[in-house]
């Protein structure tokens, strides 16, 4: 095969894999598991007192 | 505090307390240069000599500041999204103390002229070598923590900070990659217009990963957790990363527009640099929209003032570079002080105001204090660097158009209308406002090692605890068996 052909196939396939990630990434499926990441930053402030942090919970 | 039930804070105290002193070292070496071009009696020696301590200052305000900030900021950020501890302890000081051993090579020998001439990459082979062990001890410290995480979901700034750790290995030991003559000379293993392209190919994605998606992994959890709030959104920070990771590695060639490279291959730089104003500004959009809601608290918190401007800086040189890299435009700006200014705008801007914010945000915490010892001070580093840096990138946008336009000009019988010589003396006053603009962003590093200082003197080392949940519920339910 030429090595230009596999050259262009790759970057149409990342072309597809991006457009897949960008769809995954809005499906109404992972809004939740989405939401509950954001939230992975205020998670600990149960457990050190750390009264600095933030009020999102 | 035992080991098993708190963070590992010693590698990021030492690395937050290197990063101030390496900003202070960096800085003034900038300081300097930017002295030498107003007063060229200032080099003296070959070891103090410009085109020696240039080199020295890339290295030290890119590496070993904006190095250190991102070790820190990172063995911080993956211990306390992923509740767990450092996944080595010895190595992780391995990462340090071996990281403090190729600064301080890199001070020694690029005074003394052993260089390989690449930039940004100019330490020679032994020290090259140094560089690829820390830095896979550092990747088997953070994916090691990554893998033996006990929350559900890998919180986003560490897929960045991971991007970054991963593709600067490859990006190093791939345009290291030479053939050694003696101990302190080699021979990249390159030749020709494939060691450009090779070169551009690391040194731009040294911008792309290390300068950028580094200090984005900063900007997702240290603006959410300022500010009070979680990211704007999360979905847009997930696309972000994905953008970047698919585009950046093909931007390279639009430093090397109108040279031997292929004509292809730097218009494909172009549109690829191009593409990329479309995540940046996502990401920047994604930051600064995190304060929807909380927008007063601008006004009276100067770490979030560092970290939000920092951002526009990110959105004013992300917008810049892809224009810069239109091949009309570049036509214009290559060569001259735009570069310069460019560059500051996305170092001082960006860089250095996300890790200068990062870091009020971290030393309290580690050396348990509820904020830093002044807080006033802070205020006035901020103010103090922001005029530094609009006055450094205005002189240099200035000098470097005028610089364009006069060598570019041609008179009516096709000669050039001005020498070389006359676009130095035309430049001259800039270089007085730049060397103005960079001592007063130095001042303001000044201020923050003070305030460093008396925070670390006034406080204790302190580790916080790794919160628990699965193991306190795990005993509770025994104990109620």
């Amino acid at each position: 095969m030429d090595m230009n052909t596999l050259r262009s196939g790759i970057t149409a396939v990342s072309f597809v894999v991006f457009i897949g990630i960008v769809w995954w990434a809005w499906s109404a499926r992972n809004k939740s598991r989405f939401d509950e990441a954001a939230l992975l930053p205020f998670n600990d402030d149960a457990f050190n007192n750390d009264k600095r942090d933030g009020e999102a919970r | 505090m035992s080991a098993q039930t708190a963070y590992n804070y010693t590698v990021v105290r030492q690395f937050s307390i290197m990063t101030i002193v390496w900003g202070v070292v960096g800085m003034l070496v900038g300081v300097i240069i930017a002295a030498q071009l107003l007063w060229p009696e200032l080099n003296f020696g070959p070891w103090l000599s410009y085109g020696r301590l240039r080199p020295l200052h890339t290295n030290a305000v890119i590496f070993a500041f904006g190095g250190s900030a991102l070790f820190a900021s990172s063995y911080y950020v993956v211990q306390r999204t992923c509740h767990v501890r450092l996944f080595s302890d010895g190595l992780a000081a391995v990462t340090f103390w071996g990281w403090q051993a190729v600064i301080v090579l890199a001070a020694i020998t690029l005074p003394l002229g052993i260089t390989s001439g690449k930039e940004y990459a100019e330490l020679e082979w032994p020290i090259d070598i140094l560089i690829a062990v820390v830095w896979v001890s550092y990747a088997i410290v953070f994916f090691g923590t990554v893998f033996k995480r006990k929350t559900p979901h890998l919180y986003v700034a560490n897929w960045f900070f991971g991007a970054f750790i991963l593709t600067v290995a490859i990006l190093h030991i791939v345009n290291s990659a030479a053939l050694p003559v003696s101990f302190w000379k080699s021979y990249s293993a390159y030749a020709g217009v494939q060691d450009a392209m090779v070169q551009w190919w690391y040194g731009h994605n040294a911008v792309g990963f290390f300068l950028t998606a580094g200090f984005l992994g900063m900007m997702y959890y240290f603006i959410p957790k300022q500010a009070g709030r979680p990211v704007y959104s999360y979905r847009l920070s997930v696309v972000h990363f994905w953008a970047l990771i698919f585009t950046y590695m093909w931007a390279g060639p639009h430093h090397l527009h109108y040279t031997a490279l292929p004509d292809w291959a730097q218009s494909l730089g172009m549109l690829f640099s191009l593409v990329l104003l479309a995540p940046s500004w996502g990401g920047m959009i994604n930051g600064i929209m995190t304060l929807s809601g909380a927008w007063h608290k601008l006004r009276t918190d100067p770490i979030l003032k560092f970290l939000v401007v920092s951002l526009s800086f990110y959105g004013m040189s992300t917008f810049e570079g892809p224009m810069m890299s239109i091949k009309t435009v570049n036509a214009l700006s290559h060569y001259t002080d735009w570069t310069i200014g460019h560059v500051h705008s996305g170092a001082l801007g960006w860089v250095g105001l996300v890790s200068m914010g990062t870091m009020y945000y971290l030393i309290p915490r580690l050396f348990g204090r509820v904020e830093m010892w002044s807080v006033r001070l802070i205020t006035l580093h901020f103010w103090v660097a922001t005029v530094g840096i609009v006055l450094y990138i205005a002189a240099m946008w200035i000098a470097g158009v005028m610089q364009g336009l006069m060598w570019r000009a041609v008179s009516a019988d096709g000669t050039l209308t001005y020498s070389f010589v006359e676009s130095v003396k035309a430049t001259y006053p800039f270089y007085a406002i730049r060397l103005l603009g960079g001592l007063l962003y130095f001042v303001g590093m000044l201020i923050m090692a003070w305030n460093v200082f008396k925070t670390a003197a006034v406080g204790k080392a302190a580790d916080a605890p790794i919160p628990m949940p699965a193991i306190a519920h795990a005993a509770a339910n025994a104990s109620a068996n």
